[in-house]
């Protein structure tokens, strides 16, 4: 059994919306302090974005350490607690005195589930496994992964055959499995509300001359972390998708949508962070692959120079100023060659290798939900930030691009924003 | 308070049907006169727990052993007020990652039984530590993130004490003409927002000033600091809570950068730029003439090993700036930018982009090759990186983008009067800024209730310096409530249990002292140890060094695990079943096996893991025990150590690892093999690796034989 439900009311509360790094920060600070919050995660777990990656920028450290910690601050406080599957469904009244509609969508297993499997080995369909952005399969009935927060497991009504099918039911000692689980709502109320709803991988699709959804080998920085994830589609190793082949060579374009008027003009802060670390994970399992960085600036803040100094030391890879104009596929090998213009000097630059990873940007995730009134959205989806005199406050991706020691930050100060509005002056 | 325990098995998940659960009860009420043990097919259902509830209420029951999941599940159903609970994990460690009705997989599952009995035997409930303390605040800095954090703690009802070394408020960012955009659309520069924080503060009843001020000193501990201030000749005293360390940057020593012209008429830094254009006009120092032309040379001094080796984050953004200031100011002149890459991260893309779109800012990728000032001007030639020709523009000014060095770098700043030094801990990877070494945790700090705010914890702009501020003033205001209920801080946050220290035996060794990651402990004269409570953060780093076994936790003792040690049955030599003892560090290697049995991976059951606070919190006395007891070999696993350290305790691993000098001699003394002992780092997603450690470990102690101490 994991979290509990009963109904809270209250306005000396915070709402946290988005059970990331960002959001889990945010609630457990204030909390620490003294505070009630709620966090309402969409996911049927908590940890976000970052529990689909492998490693951290630059210290090379697994994600889940920091999670670990931060999922047991949340057991040992009783102040905390959390709604897995919730969506913030509408917010009225003002700084100090929210009523928030939560709603409940269905994850058809309740609180009974023990986590011990046998559920799984009854199940006869798969589903496209979207923790790893489908590059593997999981039964219906699925554990998002080993780490899950909380640890239960979830039914893909999609893909469930449901009640005719009942062999997860059949199979469960617990009466956990619920097949006519419904939809439900509550209210809340709550002094302020934090948002920290994140951010989704651009859609890499839309970039037409860089191939993605084309080409089997070409994918996104994303879709990299999982495949040296450990609990990834390839428990870590890392093989081209069209042939599941080691690799001898490997390609990163940067800006794979970022800093581009027609996509993202922004940039999405990470990516240039990112290709280095990934780097690093191609040169462990294949010490003498070649490693092509295309790029327009080598964007390492900060202390973060000295991780590309180590990159840059390595002599198999090779840094190209230029913007990837356009990527073919020999549909022999299903290599690609990767071909970039220097914009300076018209000069046209071609590597020919085994697999390309798109350094893909960040898609604010409050650019698809609809918002409270009171926020104010710019023209790329991140919520303004400025509201001096409300009670919500937006915090790391969702109000820019950022990496994550910034979002945890910011997150920890907005927990002081929200305590504000509960203080008498 | 005397105990009355009560064991419940849970038989759900497979246990039951794995196990031979009469056996294992029979240890509890015969090898133990457990009053009661219960067995329960769904044991953390509603059902199950109430027969837990029932017996507490009904029959008295005090303390609780569950012997079923991972302590990392259920926790919050096995909870009950005022009630030891303890849990057995035979579920991850035991039937799910061994062989069901196995002779050894039943031996495992009935030693866990009995050290889990035992621990609780052992286990008192905690009772916090409660001083009355102060909960103000202390802010030293006053620039724009001192200002920032006192008025946001002031803001949530904290009084506040700020201290700023000038005789005016507002530091670096008093000094600037323009600041960068801070909102949507990112495209315009704004009027400073400092002089507004400035009034601001000035009129807040919560914070009282002192300019013109230094810390002289600060003794005590969170929640009882007692900092001494020095300001105009006198001092006075603050009695504090939790402090805040903003005390931001100083520009680069630019005299070091003659190089680049810097000493010749006319070439100047930013920061000079900055004074220069905030004065009303930019013109030649030289001689007094309006300014036409600006070269900007990018990285004068950083990203170069020879000055600064990091990149300070700003500099870019800042040059941009001050070309449009000479643009506003004269729509006909010029301004060109040398750089190695442009660094206008996120949002500030949109301001680089009007950079872009002007036509009087020429941006070139480069490497500056000379620049020759005299009072006419300069020449700067620059070798573009991309064409691999050579630039030469003459200009009326160049600006050096100097870079910001920490103000900790060869000061302390703080004067704590700890016995571990003044200041924070330095780290040689922050080049002596006061960072924190953690992603997920940028605010850790080795000093309890100390967190540095803004430039003084890494380059930062003024935005980033306000974020930055006003999450260190929620530390701050954090640390002041938990330490006002006994609780400890990250990462044991709300642990309010303490270490006790039985001072008749202490032999002034002084290893606590000098270990402990977090400085909690002082020193007398006669080099008795001196706890602060609340600088503990609970690790027991200090219980692992002490020789004399004196410092203790009511939930966490040398005793308690000793015990548990001494619990498990050795098989002597002959039936040929080793054991293994595996300590673990709690927060990463624990999970990292429990993660193992969710993946149902195999590996020896001659294995017993004992979890850990921190591996640092290991007592040499653990491995003596353990080794005499004829335990075969032992395993340590904790956090990766060194410059990118995991463990929580930021020293906990490396000084288990030191102390393995220590168990060197022990084995010596007992004549056996050192292999017998090993420590490894492993980190929470290393699961897979488990069985192979285990294994591989098995087969180096089996090559060794058995321990022959087995049987004494």
């Amino acid at each position: 059994m994991a979290e509990e439900k009963k109904m809270p009311s209250g306005t000396n509360s915070v709402l946290v919306v988005g059970g990331g790094m960002s959001g889990l920060s945010a609630a457990v600070e204030a909390a620490e302090v003294g505070y009630e919050v709620f966090i309402v995660e969409k996911n049927p777990y908590l940890g976000g974005r970052v529990a689909q990656m492998n490693k951290y920028f630059p210290k090379l450290c697994p994600p889940y350490c920091g999670l670990e910690i931060n999922f047991r601050r949340i057991k040992d406080n009783n102040r905390i607690r959390f709604f897995t599957c919730a969506e913030v469904e509408n917010v009225s009244g003002q700084r100090g005195d929210y009523d928030v509609t939560i709603r409940l969508n269905p994850r058809y297993v309740n609180e009974n589930c023990t986590s011990c499997g046998e559920c799984v080995k009854v199940c006869p369909v798969e589903r496209d496994n979207d923790f790893n952005f489908g590059m593997d399969k999981s039964k219906a009935i699925y554990l998002p992964h080993e780490l899950s927060f909380p640890m239960r497991y979830a039914i893909d009504m999609d893909a469930c055959l449901g009640e005719e099918c009942g062999k997860c039911v059949a199979a469960c000692k617990y009466d956990a499995i619920e097949l006519g689980m419904t939809s439900s709502t509550f209210n809340l109320k709550v002094a302020s509300i934090i948002w920290a709803t994140g951010w989704e991988p651009y859609d890499a699709s839309k970039i037409d001359n860089l191939g993605f959804g084309q080409y089997p080998n070409i994918m996104t920085n994303m879709m990299m972390e999982r495949l040296a994830s450990v609990n990834g589609p390839t428990q870590g190793k890392i093989l081209r998708p069209s042939d599941q082949k080691e690799i001898n060579s490997i390609a990163f374009v940067q800006c794979a949508g970022s800093r581009d008027e027609n996509h993202l003009p922004y940039c999405s802060y990470i990516c240039c962070m990112a290709s280095l670390k990934q780097a690093t994970y191609v040169r462990e399992q294949y010490p003498d692959a070649n490693i092509y960085i295309f790029y327009i600036d080598l964007r390492a803040p900060g202390r973060y120079e000295k991780f590309l100094k180590n990159v840059e030391a390595d002599d198999k890879v090779t840094f190209i100023k230029g913007k990837v104009a356009k990527v073919t596929e020999d549909p022999e090998t299903g290599n690609i060659t990767v071909e970039a213009e220097d914009a300076v000097s018209g000069r046209k630059i071609q590597k020919t290798v085994e697999m390309v990873v798109l350094a893909t940007g960040m898609v604010p995730s409050a650019a698809n939900i609809t918002l409270p009134e009171e926020l104010k959205v710019d023209e790329n989806g991140f919520i303004v930030d400025g509201l001096k005199d409300g009670g919500m406050f937006a915090v790391g991706c969702a109000k820019k691009p950022v990496d994550v020691v910034s979002c945890v930050e910011d997150s920890t100060g907005a927990a002081l924003k929200a305590i504000q509005t509960m203080v008498r002056r | 308070m005397e105990k009355k325990i009560g064991v419940y098995i849970c038989t759900g998940c497979g246990i039951g049907e794995s196990l031979d659960i009469d056996k294992l009860s029979e240890i509890a009420t015969g090898e133990y006169n457990v009053p009661l043990c219960k067995t329960h097919p769904f044991l953390c259902g509603k059902e199950g727990i109430q027969v837990i509830k029932d017996d507490i209420e009904k029959e008295g029951v005090n303390a609780v052993v569950i012997m079923g999941c991972s302590p990392r599940v259920n926790y919050d159903v096995f909870k009950f007020p005022n009630v030891v609970v303890e849990r057995g994990n035979i579920r991850e460690q035991v039937v799910w990652s061994h062989p069901a009705n196995d002779e050894d997989t039943q031996m495992m599952a009935e030693d866990y039984t009995r050290m889990t009995i035992v621990k609780t035997e052992k286990c008192e409930l905690p009772e916090p530590h409660k001083e009355d303390i102060s909960k103000d605040i202390l802010v030293i800095g006053g620039g724009i993130s001192g200002i920032t954090a006192a008025l946001e703690a002031a803001n949530a009802g904290y009084k506040v004490v700020l201290v700023e070394k000038e005789k005016e408020l507002g530091g670096f960012a008093a000094k600037c003409f323009k600041q960068l955009p801070t909102k949507d659309p990112y495209q315009e520069l704004e009027e400073p927002i400092i002089a507004t924080k400035i009034n601001e503060v000035k009129a807040n009843d919560n914070v009282k000033i002192y300019t013109g001020a230094t810390v002289e000193k600060i003794e005590g501990a969170p929640g009882l600091f007692d900092v001494t201030i020095k300001s105009n000749g006198s001092s006075s005293t603050e009695k504090i809570g939790a402090i805040v360390l903003a005390t931001g940057w100083k520009p680069y020593d630019a005299s070091k950068l003659e190089k680049l012209g810097y000493g010749s008429p006319n070439v100047i830094t930013n920061v000079e730029m900055e004074e220069l254009a905030a004065k009303g006009k930019i013109v030649r120092p030289s001689d007094g003439k309006e300014v036409k032309s600006i070269a900007f040379i990018q990285c004068a001094g950083q990203r170069d090993e020879e000055h600064l080796p990091y990149c300070s984050g700003v500099c870019c953004l800042v040059s941009l700036k001050q070309a449009k200031y000479l643009r506003a100011q004269d729509p006909d002149a010029k301004a060109f930018i040398f750089y190695k890459d442009m660094r206008t991260l996120g949002l500030y893309e949109n301001f680089y982009k009007t950079c872009q779109d002007d036509e009087g800012i020429f941006l070139t990728k480069g490497e500056v090759v000379s620049v020759n000032a005299d009072e006419g001007g300069a020449t700067v030639v620059v070798e573009d990186t991309l064409i691999g020709e050579k630039i030469e523009v003459n200009v009326d000014l160049v600006v050096l983008a100097t870079g910001m060095v920490p103000s900790t770098k060869d000061e302390a700043i703080l004067n704590l009067e700890y016995r571990q030094g003044p200041g924070l801990p330095e780290l040689e990877l922050f080049y002596g800024y006061a960072d924190s070494n953690f992603i997920c945790f940028p605010y850790e700090t080795r000093r309890t209730g100390i967190y540095a705010a803004g430039a003084v914890r890494q380059p930062l702009n003024i935005a980033a310096c306000m974020e930055d501020a006003t999450g260190a003033a929620l530390k701050a205001i954090q640390c002041v409530e938990m330490t006002s209920r006994g609780e400890a801080v990250h990462p044991r946050a709300g642990d309010i249990s303490f270490a006790d220290f039985f001072m008749q035996r202490c032999t002034q060794c002084k290893r606590c002292t000098e270990e402990c990651p977090f400085g909690a402990i002082n020193e007398d004269e006669q080099a008795n140890p001196l706890y602060n409570p609340t600088r503990c953060r609970r690790c027991a780093v200090c219980m692992g060094a002490c020789p004399e076994r004196i410092i203790s936790f009511k939930n966490y003792s040398v005793d308690m695990i000793g015990s548990m040690i001494k619990a498990i049955e050795v098989p002597d030599e002959y039936e040929e079943k080793p054991r293994i003892l595996v300590l673990a560090c709690e927060n990463d290697a624990y999970p990292a096996i429990d993660m193992a049995g969710i993946n149902r991976m195999e590996y020896s059951a001659y294995v017993r893991v004992i979890p850990l606070r921190c591996l640092g919190s290991t007592n040499i006395i653990w491995i003596a025990d353990a080794l005499s007891k004829g335990i075969d070999g032992i395993l340590l696993l904790g956090c990766k150590y060194g410059d990118d350290y995991q463990c929580h305790f930021i020293k906990g691993s490396e000084l288990a690892n030191y102390r393995m000098e220590k168990v060197q001699e022990t084995l010596d003394r007992l004549v056996l093999e050192s292999e017998r002992v090993r420590l490894l780092e492993i980190a929470i997603t290393d699961y897979d690796k488990i069985p192979g450690i285990i294994n591989e470990f098995l087969e180096k102690i089996e090559e060794l034989g058995p321990n022959p101490y087995k049987g004494f």
